[in-house]
């Protein structure tokens, strides 16, 4: 059993002002294994991973690779050692080709100066076929979609004859086909005696694809055991340290007469193709389909920020025009966007000015100058209300985790006074408690006669929560269900449809 | 407001605590944070050492009506660092407003005035000229900052482009009614009185009357920056445009009128110069931005974007002219003074980006 050890991390400690991240954490890892990492967002499994690899330093404890103890100073070291990291949020060369990317700081050399393109090429192409990864080497990143990069970082992980990989994340932007694809990948991984550490909210894929579930809390190790021994409730009982009866808060809200009523939408520089779907007054609808389906882009399109060739809106009956977020917001929307980095947070501002940033009217005296107090005083009541744990509000948002900073956005909104809330992925990356709590929330907006329309990949979360689910492929409406009376399998066929 | 003593008894506490290790690295990142203004000390100490009369009230009088001169120009382009840009133009913006404030605000009865049948200068045809150079400043900048906004051109190119028209327009305006390229000279003295008339002596040094100006641009910045939803706009904009606009913050607006009110500050800047000097040559104003963009970073304005605060621009401007003051009291000559000059800036961001950077 010990020989078999191929990574143990022992007493790793780690402090932040004011912190403790790590609280002497324990992990091991078999050869030949998947293992999975798991535990709230804020539980310390990114920080042990960033100890691992050097990108952190650790205060105390050690680590052993093959029984030899190490001690990286950067991610580079490690990946000289077999030790890599699939990243969830990825950092690509964007501009640059496939090969580029994967060869990247290693470039095969001719006579020690000139990169050996034709290597470089003849190279990819083997790990990919090795990996049955259908890409083009010389495709430039920025062209392809967001699974088939995280593709390209798994071959890149490969490439490097990694004894141990990491997963972070690795399913968030795959769809399911894309999902069975990976795991095909990991197990012949598995089958080679890799190393593997998955770090995942998904308890189907964990229980799927682990054969050791390690479940941290609040910096600390809580159990290890082999993950046939464990059910999801006990794994939901572990992570947080009580009793979660229910994933999803009882549906308590009662939809009224039809509200909103999209037309025909059709995009200007998109797939979008004769959208048309209604939502009524204190109804929760969902969007369902694969990635690329059009989603997101029918939201943005209600919203204002994407062109619309044709359609209408019609908000109570009235025409809605919507050309751009300023009047989208006047007349009582609200989008909470799928990348909360990239169109979400203002990272280097602090939360209060993250907050009021889209109500700053209500704040305004004299129409000059801003009250100091009553935005502190909206700041306060959010932070409050969502049990957004921050230190301060003058705290910097981007040290915030993603479900602390996921609730300040979502506060923002809803100081707007919406109507109609659009939400994209709104659990995206968030953890369980966390989670529940935003259902409850999105369940309250509606008993309170607001309109929530809202995409998400994960179906139970569709199911649980939305009283209608609009089923989207290929940019069209392929149909429309009851979410009561429907299953996982009548929504995949729809979304199929036109793909 | 919390209280100052109970924060300073935590600090202390929070220090007891620390371990040995904790407590070196408290001193050196301490160190390493405020270096700046521990090398400004043993600088003016070192010069005060050397000339006595360096550390005398006119001699810091001196000092803060340079910084006066200087300032306005920063904030204006503070905006625009704030936005992730830059503005290449400031310089040239303000010599061509000088130029125009001269040509208006020359002596009635002067020889070579360029235009003989302007109105007697008094203190309403001043006002009027100060509001008019302050408006050719603005739409100076709102062009450069319309075509930033418009067509996502990066403001360097963009006023690099307006620099160099501008430049054009001012060889133009130099060589108007045979003037032939002269520096317009025979301001009046209402001109200058408006301008650099004394409010009160410091150390027999006059204090001038743009002293007062400078602080009250700087109050109505500070406001501006802080208190006005422009402001947070400008914030959110330079911190993350694409978020900005998904919250409905109009990125358009915001940018060009970051720009325009920068027009405005370099055309305020011009007025200034322009009386200041005595008179205008076709380069007043030349590389003025280099000096406005070097107080910026020096004061934390960073062009990561999104940060930055008023009292670092003044401390940047301050921090630049005591380096200038104290290096010709010291009688350094001009070639080691520019790469005295350089090496602080550098210095300054380096050790700026260090507080910036995560720490891991």
């Amino acid at each position: 059993m010990e020989q078999n050890v191929l990574l143990k991390m022992v007493g790793i400690t780690k402090t932040f002002p004011g912190v403790k991240a790590l609280d002497g954490v324990n992990f091991e890892l078999r050869k030949g294994t998947v293992h999975a990492l798991m535990g709230e967002n804020g539980a310390g499994k990114s920080t042990l991973m960033k100890c691992l690899f050097g990108i952190y330093s650790k205060d105390e404890g050690q680590i052993f690779l093959d029984g030899k103890e190490i001690n990286f100073k950067s991610s580079r070291e490690a990946l000289d050692n077999g030790v890599a990291m699939v990243h969830q949020e990825l950092n690509q060369a964007l501009k640059r080709s496939v090969m580029d990317n994967i060869w990247l700081g290693r470039y095969p050399k001719i006579a020690g100066i000139a990169v050996n393109e034709k290597k470089m090429y003849q190279d990819t192409m083997a790990v990919f076929e090795e990996l049955g990864i259908k890409v083009d080497p010389r495709r430039i990143m920025s062209t392809m979609p967001v699974s088939q990069r995280q593709m390209v970082e798994i071959a890149k992980a490969v490439s490097y004859n990694s004894k141990v990989i990491v997963f972070d994340e690795p399913t968030s932007s795959l769809t399911e086909e894309e999902v069975e694809h990976l795991f095909e990948i990991i197990n012949m991984l598995r089958a080679k005696g890799v190393g593997i550490i998955y770090i995942s909210h998904k308890m189907a894929e964990i229980k799927r694809i682990s054969d050791d579930i390690t479940i941290m809390r609040d910096g600390k190790w809580v159990a290890t055991r082999p993950a046939a021994e464990l059910e999801m409730q006990d794994i939901i009982r572990l992570m947080v340290g009580r009793e979660l009866t229910n994933q999803f808060p009882p549906k308590t809200n009662t939809p009224g007469e039809v509200y909103l009523q999209v037309n025909g939408i059709t995009g200007m520089y998109n797939q979008l193709r004769d959208v048309t779907f209604n939502a009524r007054k204190g109804e929760i609808l969902g969007l369902a389909g694969l990635d690329s389906s059009g989603r997101t882009e029918t939201l943005e399109s209600i919203f204002g920020i994407r062109t619309r060739k044709e359609g209408s809106i019609t908000l109570g009956g009235k025409p809605c025009h919507n050309r751009n977020a300023q009047e989208s917001i006047k007349n009582g929307f609200a989008l909470l966007t799928e990348e909360r980095r990239a169109t979400g947070i203002f990272g280097v501002l602090n939360i209060r000015d993250n907050t009021v940033i889209s109500s700053l009217k209500r704040h305004l005296r004299f129409g000059v100058y801003l009250s100091e107090k009553s935005q502190q005083e909206d700041t306060q009541r959010y932070i409050d209300a969502m049990r957004t744990k921050t230190p301060s509000q003058e705290t910097k948002i981007r040290s915030l985790s993603g479900g602390n900073q996921q609730k300040v956005i979502i506060g923002r909104w809803l100081l707007t006074n919406p109507e109609i809330l659009l939400l994209d992925e709104p659990t995206r990356g968030i953890d369980v408690g966390a989670k529940y709590e935003i259902y409850q929330l999105i369940l309250d907006l509606a008993c309170n006669g607001k309109t929530v329309i809202m995409v998400s990949s994960e179906m139970p979360e569709l199911l649980g929560i939305c009283d209608r689910i609009v089923v989207m492929s290929g940019g069209r409406v392929a149909g429309e269900v009851d979410a009561r009376n429907t299953s996982q399998e009548e929504i995949m066929t729809l979304a199929a449809k036109y793909v | 407001m919390e209280n100052p003593v109970r924060n300073l008894q935590r600090a202390a506490e929070e220090y007891r605590q620390k371990s040995a290790k904790d407590k070196k690295r408290y001193w050196i990142d301490g160190i390493l944070n405020n270096a700046l203004y521990i090398l400004m000390a043993i600088f003016v100490v070192y010069t005060a050492i050397e000339k006595p009369n360096f550390l005398t009230l006119g001699s810091f009088a001196n000092l803060i009506t340079q910084v006066a001169a200087y300032l306005p120009m920063a904030l204006g382009i503070a905006g625009c660092i704030v936005l992730t840009g830059t503005d290449l133009s400031a310089g040239r913006i303000s010599g061509l407003t000088a130029a125009i404030a001269g040509v208006f605000l020359q002596k009635t009865d002067f020889v070579n005035k360029m235009f003989a049948n302007l109105p007697e200068v008094n203190d309403g045809w001043i006002l009027l000229t100060l509001l008019a150079v302050i408006a050719v400043g603005a739409i100076i900048g709102m062009v450069n900052g319309f075509f930033v906004a418009k067509f996502s051109l990066h403001p360097f190119i963009v006023t690099l482009s307006t620099q160099l028209i501008t430049y054009g327009i001012i060889l133009w305006f130099f060589s108007l009614n045979g003037n032939n390229s002269q520096p317009i000279s025979g301001l009046s003295r209402e001109y200058k009185l408006f301008v650099n008339g004394e409010m009160f002596r410091l150390g027999n040094v006059a204090v001038p009357r743009y002293v007062a100006y400078a602080i009250l641009l700087v109050a109505l910045m500070w406001f501006v920056w802080n208190k006005t939803p422009f402001g947070k706009n400008m914030f959110a904009v330079g911190s993350n445009a694409e978020a900005a606009k998904v919250s409905g913050v109009n990125v358009f607006w915001t940018t060009v009128l970051v720009h325009t009110l920068a027009g405005a500050m370099y055309g305020y800047s011009g007025f200034i110069e322009g009386a200041r000097s005595g008179s205008v040559a076709i380069n007043t104003g030349l590389n003025a931005e280099c000096d406005a963009i070097a107080a910026c970073v020096i004061g934390g304005v960073s062009f990561v974007g999104g940060t930055g605060k008023i009292s670092g621009i003044i401390l940047g401007v301050f921090v630049l002219r005591i380096i200038f003051v104290a290096l010709t009291m010291l009688g350094v000559d001009s070639s080691s003074l520019y790469i005295i000059k350089g090496a602080i800036i550098l210095c300054a961001c380096a050790l700026d980006m260090r507080k910036y950077l995560v720490k891991k």
